[in-house]
């Protein structure tokens, strides 16, 4: 071990709520002479190979960004738009193929359309964005990042991934970094690593979550950025959502950013009882379904990626503060389950604990539990993300029952302010046989598993073949496989000279498992079937979404540098 | 006793090779589509001749290494903060267009300025490295303006290995046809390297050398300025991309032999 740095304020990743942190640290520190003369050194430590490699298109009311910055103008932001419609649409299965409740068979026989699809005459309040902004996350990371590191005063690192804290007398003292397993002495971590970032769930592990609170529900998100073809034009803005297919718990979305330029994507949760819950094949139908093809039909991938969502909001709140650390953004438990919000409320953490630590630098007072919890987690605690977090908090717990009940659990939640919900537990993920006795026999089952382990392939494309659902007829421009996803749109990489990251702990629990989840979900095909019965992981084709590691508590999951390079996702 | 040596590297960024690139013609002529847009790195042509100037300034004591980059400011600042946890290296940052599409001529006149306005700087010590080529315009003539504008008539292109022997002197070998190459020997500094691809592996990120570096990095780019460059008289007849062919197939481990051989079945099919 090389000799420790020593700096002032360590951050941990570079996404919406460390961008929050170090635009309001950096605003302060030029507004005011006697801030900057004390001139705290602040490092942000990113895995990525840039600043900007945050993965979704997304929309947002930006109520917090607009509040650090109210001259916000998104035409000074590339694929940044006003929204300007919004929409909810029920999406009819074209093919019969995916697995519906009896409910929902009678509702598709109710929908006689083209499109094949009813949009919603209605949308709950709670669910508009009508005063926010269609975003690219990596186009205003990188917006974000220029103001800050223009100021010359902070530093963001890209390509350098913290892989745990430095822990003393009970308290966090710094970080160690990956690769050269360097050590960075600081006063204050900011930990913003994400849902799963290697720091925060290694201070869950050593300081425990407070009572009640857990990581239960998850979802990966996966998208594209599609230049649409000549003559299909979208009004910037425009917004999209969409559930009923590909399968009755994937809810899909499409924005509209400016220059005929869209981001359309899934989210397939963890409340999806199938134990073949395949991001990308799933997404390829999506787009194609024939209210989307409409749009999308003849365009071009521009930009893909995936990543996990901590969807326990508020109840997976973790250890706000502790001696020497706090915690922001996604992994701090911020996002509104009900809305589905996550950028503007990580960014507001970051500008509250950016606040409280100017609070008590001014005060010359040091990070501790009891300092940060005054001058952060109080702020917090009196705004609008934690008010409106506790009324979303049980809002998505209907979906453990199936998706009416959890429609109707959400739409209770938000109509009375949180007083009212769905009650649910989590259910165990179905294996094979269960899930697909109704359509495919046990023995042609086994027989897929046993043919695709032998081809080191995943089996999701033939049980979902056997199932109805159509083959992809490739293009090479949209519909493309998912290799080619990850060369065109993704640009994975994985540094040379790195250890694997992802690994198997146990091998006989991996040799005993007949789901494989971790094969099915992986967002990149990096996982694949291997002889030994353990699992192959290529880490050159990880997009490091952390799928695997929620799916299956045998995976162990560190931080490292790489991943997706891609600025538009 | 080895002398040091003076070695100032020329090198900007590019958007990243493994982006997609599509040429459009803007109103200020030929540029690639949402080139502000696409994630940069540095050219990695330029990246080899920084490295090996790194690695050579290691060996020889009392040797500085200064990094003279022309780009977007905005875009040489994300691109820096990894650089710099590369290898030890001064920046002077020049704030100006980075696109292939510029003049070679005006693109090295602002380079030399800027090598010949570094204080300190001396001139009987100094290795001009640079990039053979670049990954965004294929010229190959910009270092050896700049070398010319600096009066350095020493020159090497294709540089693969270069070696100081006892007496000072420095061998080079530079790329010829057949995979051979020609050796040389200077006696002494100035000389002018434009470096193919070395031997040298990119070296891993060192956030002590990051540290180290980010004190004079941080304030040469907020020093940086803007630096026009001319393209007068400059006249793109015709802008054109590969013909691209996509059949991805993925395949570990397999020999050299063996890719070649289906390379030369593929193009004969052709």
């Amino acid at each position: 071990m090389s000799e420790a740095l020593e700096i002032d304020i360590a951050c941990i990743g570079f996404g919406p709520a460390t961008a929050g942190f170090l635009y309001t640290l950096n605003r302060a520190m030029q507004a005011d002479a006697e801030l900057a003369a004390a001139a705290p050194m602040v490092v942000c430590y990113e895995r990525a190979d840039d600043i900007a490699f945050g993965v979704s298109g997304m929309v947002t009311r930006a109520r917090g960004i607009r509040a650090s910055i109210p001259d916000l103008d998104p035409a000074s932001i590339p694929m940044a738009a006003r929204v300007a419609s919004e929409r909810v649409v029920y999406l009819k299965d074209p093919f019969g193929a995916s697995r519906r409740s009896a409910a929902l068979k009678m509702a598709d026989l109710a929908i006689h359309n083209d499109l094949l699809a009813a949009e919603l005459p209605y949308i709950p309040p709670f669910l508009h964005k009508s005063d926010g902004f269609v975003l690219s996350m990596g186009q205003f990371l990188q917006f974000v990042g220029g103001e800050i590191m223009g100021g010359g005063m902070l530093q963001i690192w890209p390509a350098c991934a913290v892989t745990e804290a430095l822990i003393e007398d009970g308290g966090v003292c710094g970080v160690r970094l990956g690769g050269q397993g360097m050590d960075v002495r600081a006063r204050l971590v900011v930990v913003g690593d994400g849902p799963v970032g290697a720091v925060g769930r290694q201070l869950d592990t050593v300081f425990g979550m407070p009572e009640g609170h857990h990581y239960r529900e998850w979802a990966v998100g996966m998208k594209m950025v599609v230049d649409l073809a000549d003559g299909v034009d979208l009004e910037p803005g425009t917004v999209i959502h969409t559930f009923g297919f590909p399968e009755p718990e994937i809810f899909g979305f499409l924005y509209a950013h400016p220059d005929r330029v869209v981001t359309a994507g899934i989210f397939v949760p963890s409340w999806m009882r199938s134990p073949v819950r395949t991001s990308y094949r799933y997404l390829q139908h999506f787009i194609q379904h024939p209210y989307l093809w409409r749009y999308l039909q003849g365009g071009r991938l521009r930009a893909w990626g995936a990543k996990s969502l901590q969807e326990s909001g508020q109840r997976g709140e973790p250890k706000l503060v502790g001696n020497g650390y706090a915690r922001i953004g996604e992994g701090s438990g911020s996002t509104n389950v009900l809305t589905g919000s996550g950028v503007d409320e990580a960014w507001t953490t970051g500008t509250q604990l950016a606040e409280g630590v100017i609070e008590l630098l001014r005060e010359g007072a040091p990070f501790t539990r009891e300092n940060l919890d005054r001058a952060y987690v109080s702020r917090r605690r009196a705004s609008w993300v934690e008010e409106e977090g506790r009324v979303a908090a049980k809002s998505r717990d209907g979906f453990h029952h199936g998706v009416l009940p959890g429609l109707l659990g959400m739409a209770l939640s938000g109509l009375t302010a949180g007083r009212v919900s769905m009650p649910g537990e989590p259910q165990p993920l179905m294996d094979l046989h269960s899930y697909y006795r109704e359509r495919i026999p046990a023995a042609e089952i086994d027989r897929i598993v046993s043919e695709c382990g032998r081809r080191g392939a995943p089996c999701h494309d033939a049980l979902m073949d056997h199932c109805g659902w159509p083959p992809i007829a490739y293009d090479g421009q949209l519909l493309v496989s998912h290799q080619d996803a990850l060369l065109m749109g993704g640009k994975v990489q994985g540094a040379a000279g790195y250890e694997d990251h992802v690994s198997f702990r146990d091998a006989s629990r991996c040799a005993a498992c007949s789901a494989r989840v971790c094969i099915e979900i992986c967002s990149g095909q990096a996982i694949t079937p291997a002889p030994s019965g353990v699992p192959a992981f290529d880490r050159e084709k990880c997009v490091h979404c952390g799928a695997c590691l929620w799916n299956c508590t045998n995976v162990s999951f560190q931080a490292a540098p790489g991943g997706l390079h891609s600025t538009e996702n | 006793m080895s002398q040091p040596f003076h070695i100032v590297v020329c090198g900007s960024i590019v958007p990243d090779p493994l982006q997609m690139l599509e040429p459009v013609t803007g109103a200020a002529g030929p540029a690639l589509k949402n080139e502000m847009m696409l994630p940069a790195v540095l050219d990695p042509w330029a990246a080899h001749a920084l490295f090996e100037a790194a690695h050579l300034a290691a060996k020889h004591a009392g040797s500085k290494v200064w990094l003279v980059s022309l780009g977007p400011k905005a875009k040489l600042q994300q691109v820096m903060l990894t650089v710099a946890q590369k290898v030890p290296f001064e920046l002077v940052a020049l704030d100006g267009p980075a696109s292939g599409f510029c003049d070679s001529l005006a693109t090295a006149q602002v380079l030399a300025d800027a090598v010949a306005g570094i204080p300190a700087l001396n001139r009987d010590r100094l290795l001009l490295f640079g990039g053979w080529e670049s990954a965004s315009r294929g010229a190959g003539s910009t270092m050896q303006i700049v070398a010319e504008r600096l009066g350095i008539s020493e020159q090497f292109q294709g540089v693969d290995q270069l070696t100081v022997r006892e007496d000072g002197s420095m061998e080079i070998l530079e790329r010829v046809e057949g995979g051979r190459h020609l050796v040389s020997v200077c006696s002494a500094p100035p000389a002018a390297f434009g470096w193919a691809t070395g031997h040298l592996p990119e070296p891993r990120n060192n956030p002590q050398v990051g540290m180290t570096n980010m004190k004079t990095i941080m304030p040469a780019l907020q020093r940086a300025k803007a630096s026009a460059v001319a393209a007068d008289g400059l006249r793109f007849a015709a802008v054109n991309v590969p013909k691209l062919q996509r059949q991805t197939r993925v395949v570990k481990d397999m020999p050299p032999e063996e890719i070649a051989r289906e390379l030369v079945a593929w193009i004969r099919e052709k």
